[in-house]
């Protein structure tokens, strides 16, 4: 299956496929970065936006309502969680953080498993974006190629909120030494409130934007989950131009591989992860130091 | 400090049961007791499991995972043939005669465990059901992968494995075990029936694209499926799309078919991953330009993606509920099981519940629950109706001889009900649709 046809088409797949990827880890490694916890339950955060723009479509009918839905439901999630159960963990040992994150993750899906049941639910794509995309090498479905602008756009957004504002500057430069900024007088604490519920923000929001590729199960986040650590470590751990960045090269491993081999596309993903680590640990655009 | 390691110990066991990494399966050495001499020493959980008013079955469904909405289904089964097993069902005693209430007078209980699909996770529930419970018989899968492993398991522990849903050649193949039965039909014979209807359908000389799931069952149908309709008609697989077990975006391996100049998909993935690609199939235009072809049904299937994406999509079945304008076992079973559960049942619920009606039987003809004894009336291969008809046991392989449905999707104005998804076109006879018993390589192994 190695033709140039073939491969311009993996290669723009790779593209599609990444700019997810990078929308869902740039949540998980902001809030890392920032508050140092590894949120486990980031995936089935992704989850939830899913199911929660999926009931604010039924009642709708409209997929912005339900974008808007999914985004905001996340951040109330993502605020409480962290105001009633994460913000005791800051201080406890990283595998505390670990089982807390995991734990509360068990409980979104199977809550969603009980209401929703495990047969999968369909939101289906806008229609301004349904139908099929003649690219001239290949046939793209069109939702798929609104997805790629509708993440850029997101991850702009998020972009501007990270480096144009004030709460932004906070953000970079807790990352880089948070015992500092605590010292010259920020209030971290409700930063780090807000870092939470924006992370969890943009889980949901890629969420209810994946719905129409995949169809919602409760249990896709456990997949997602390991994806997006592979992209955040590719990329650099607590960095967001590193989950871009590494949301794209995995796109583009796993796309190219499967034009060679398909069984061995993950395998790639995987082995790519661990020669970075071998050559650079701290991730492609991760800097020594952090933590 | 104490105190923090024991806490470290439950969450290990936690994270272990959740985390999907996976762990050396360190199984204990088990208690497969050697008897020396003495003909009825305990063997297995007998007579141990045997001794009380009840006998327990230990199942590991999948409740969670790729596979968790058709283990649902497929427990559901199995509830509703233990409750009518200890009331003595009339259903239960058309396929069990002999049956009066319970399994020679005990009452049955059901032990449920979620496999998640993972045999080591199949394989150390059914430990624990063993340790604690004396379990009398085991069963649970939806995966071929968990089946070939409590293949083994039941083997070694001489515990009745019953297999519930499992495609894989190997089960009753190279893998298979003079503890374990099967029901369901597999690779082989889904091949050899589905093959000549797409052959009369379509034609010589087509391309088609597979799409396989990365284990025992993907590889053993896609071969059976190819070796068919190359050596039959010329059909050329021109991709075959390797993908594990549980990928939910398809687009690199669709992006591939899509360049492949395949006139057809055959479509090997199962539960969740084939309701994911074939929805995408049609995201990206593939379908219906490509004809999508189940070699494998998958329960819900239709449910899920909806009749438009399964109309004119063939596939091979163990059993669909509009059988039962044909067989009267079947609508006994199809009325009892919507009663119970307000749906009409998918063939993983058919598939247990009649394993566990076959055991009944099998255990109330031996008169005993040795597992020799009753082994051995499994391998008599006598004749009893199912609810597809007459059916007996292969005892070379204990793979039961029993028909394949061909069903097509219908379109969805042509349903009569919002569950009339498929049109049985054909019920194909199982004896010849088999290969020899030892084709695939099966050696049973010991009675004790």
């Amino acid at each position: 299956m190695v033709t140039w046809s073939n491969f311009f088409s993996q290669l723009f797949n790779g593209l599609a496929l990444g700019a997810l990827l990078a929308l869902i880890s740039s949540g998980l490694t902001i809030i890392y970065g920032t508050l140092g916890v590894l949120n486990l339950a980031h995936g089935a955060m992704f989850m939830l936006g899913g199911y929660a723009g999926y009931v604010a479509y039924e009642r709708s009918g409209s997929f912005v309502v339900a974008l808007i839905a999914g985004t905001l439901f996340l951040l109330v999630v993502g605020i409480v969680m962290e105001r009633v159960i994460i913000r005791h963990f800051y201080k406890r040992p990283p595998e505390d953080q670990l089982l807390v994150t995991f734990g509360l993750s068990i409980c979104f899906v199977e809550t969603v498993r009980y209401f929703f049941s495990s047969l999968s639910k369909t939101v289906p794509a806008p229609a301004v974006f349904s139908g099929i995309t003649n690219l001239g090498f290949m046939f793209y479905p069109t939702y798929r190629l609104a997805v790629v602008g509708i993440v850029a756009l997101a991850l702009i957004a998020l972009f501007l909120v990270l480096y144009k504002t004030r709460l932004g500057l906070i953000v970079r430069a807790g990352i880089e030494d948070s015992v500092m900024v605590d010292s010259l007088g920020v209030n971290v604490d409700r930063v780090f409130m807000l870092v939470f519920g924006i992370g969890a923000m943009a889980a949901g929001f890629a969420g209810i934007v994946n719905a129409p590729v995949v169809s919602l199960a409760p249990d896709m986040g456990e997949a997602i989950l390991v994806q997006t650590f592979v992209v955040v470590v590719i990329g650099g751990v607590g960095s967001f131009p590193g989950a871009v960045l590494g949301g794209l090269v995995a796109g583009e491993i796993i796309s190219i591989t499967s034009m060679f081999n398909p069984g061995y596309a993950y395998v790639m993903l995987f082995a790519a992860m661990a020669l970075v680590l071998m050559v650079r640990p701290h991730g492609l655009l991760g800097v020594k130091g952090r933590e | 400090m104490k105190d923090r390691n024991t806490t470290m110990h439950g969450r290990r066991d936690f994270m272990r049961a959740g985390l999907t990494v996976a762990g050396g399966l360190a199984l204990p050495a088990g208690f497969a007791t050697r008897a020396f001499a003495a003909t009825r020493g305990p063997l297995g959980t007998w007579p141990a499991g045997v001794e009380g008013d009840t006998v327990y079955i230990g199942a590991a469904v999948p409740r969670t995972g790729a596979y968790a909405v058709q283990g649902e289904d497929e427990l559901k089964g199995m509830q509703l043939a233990v409750e009518h097993i200890n009331e003595g069902h009339e259903l239960v005693r058309k396929i069990a005669p002999r049956l009066k209430k319970g399994v020679l007078g005990k009452k049955v209980e059901l032990l449920v465990a979620d496999s998640g699909a993972k045999p080591n996770e199949a394989v150390q529930a059914q430990q624990r059901f063993i340790n604690e419970n004396k379990i009398i018989a085991m069963t649970g899968s939806t995966s071929s992968a968990v089946a070939v492993a409590l293949n083994k398991f039941a083997q070694r522990q001489k515990v009745l494995y019953l297999v519930a849903i499992s495609g894989s050649n190997d089960t009753t193949g190279k893998d298979c075990a003079r503890y374990s039965f099967r029901q369901c039909f597999y690779g082989q014979t889904a091949a050899s029936a589905i093959g000549p209807v797409l052959i009369k359908n379509f034609g010589k000389n087509k391309k088609a694209a597979f799409m396989t799931p990365d284990y025992t069952y993907g590889h053993t149908v896609t071969k059976s499926v190819n070796d068919y309709l190359s050596s039959h008609a010329g059909w050329q697989m021109v991709t075959n799309q390797v993908s594990p077990l549980g990928t939910s975006d398809f687009s690199s391996y669709l992006t591939n078919i899509a360049n492949s100049g395949a006139e057809f998909i055959i479509n090997v993935n199962w539960g969740r991953d084939a309701v994911l690609s074939i929805q995408q199939a049609k995201q990206f235009g593939l379908t219906p330009k490509m004809k999508m072809v189940i070699p494998y049904q998958i329960p819900f299937l239709a449910k899920e993606v909806g009749p438009e994406l399964t109309e004119g999509v063939y596939a091979a079945t163990d059993f669909w509920w509009t059988l039962e304008d044909k067989y009267p076992l079947a609508k006994m079973f199809v009325e009892a099981f919507d009663k119970k559960y307000g749906y009409r049942p998918e063939w993983g619920a058919n598939n247990a519940y009649m394993q566990f009606a076959i055991w009944a039987r099998m255990v109330e003809e031996a008169g005993s629950f040795y597992p020799p004894d009753v082994i051995k009336a499994y391998e008599k291969g006598e004749t009893f109706e199912s609810t597809v008809g007459k059916v007996h046991f292969r005892a070379a392989d204990h793979q039961l001889v029993r028909p394949v449905i061909i069903v097509r999707g219908k379109k969805p104005s042509e349903m009569r009900n919002k569950e009339d998804y498929w049109e049985v076109t054909e019920v194909v006879p199982g004896a010849p649709l088999m290969q020899k018993p030892d084709e695939f390589g099966c050696e049973l192994g010991d009675y004790t």
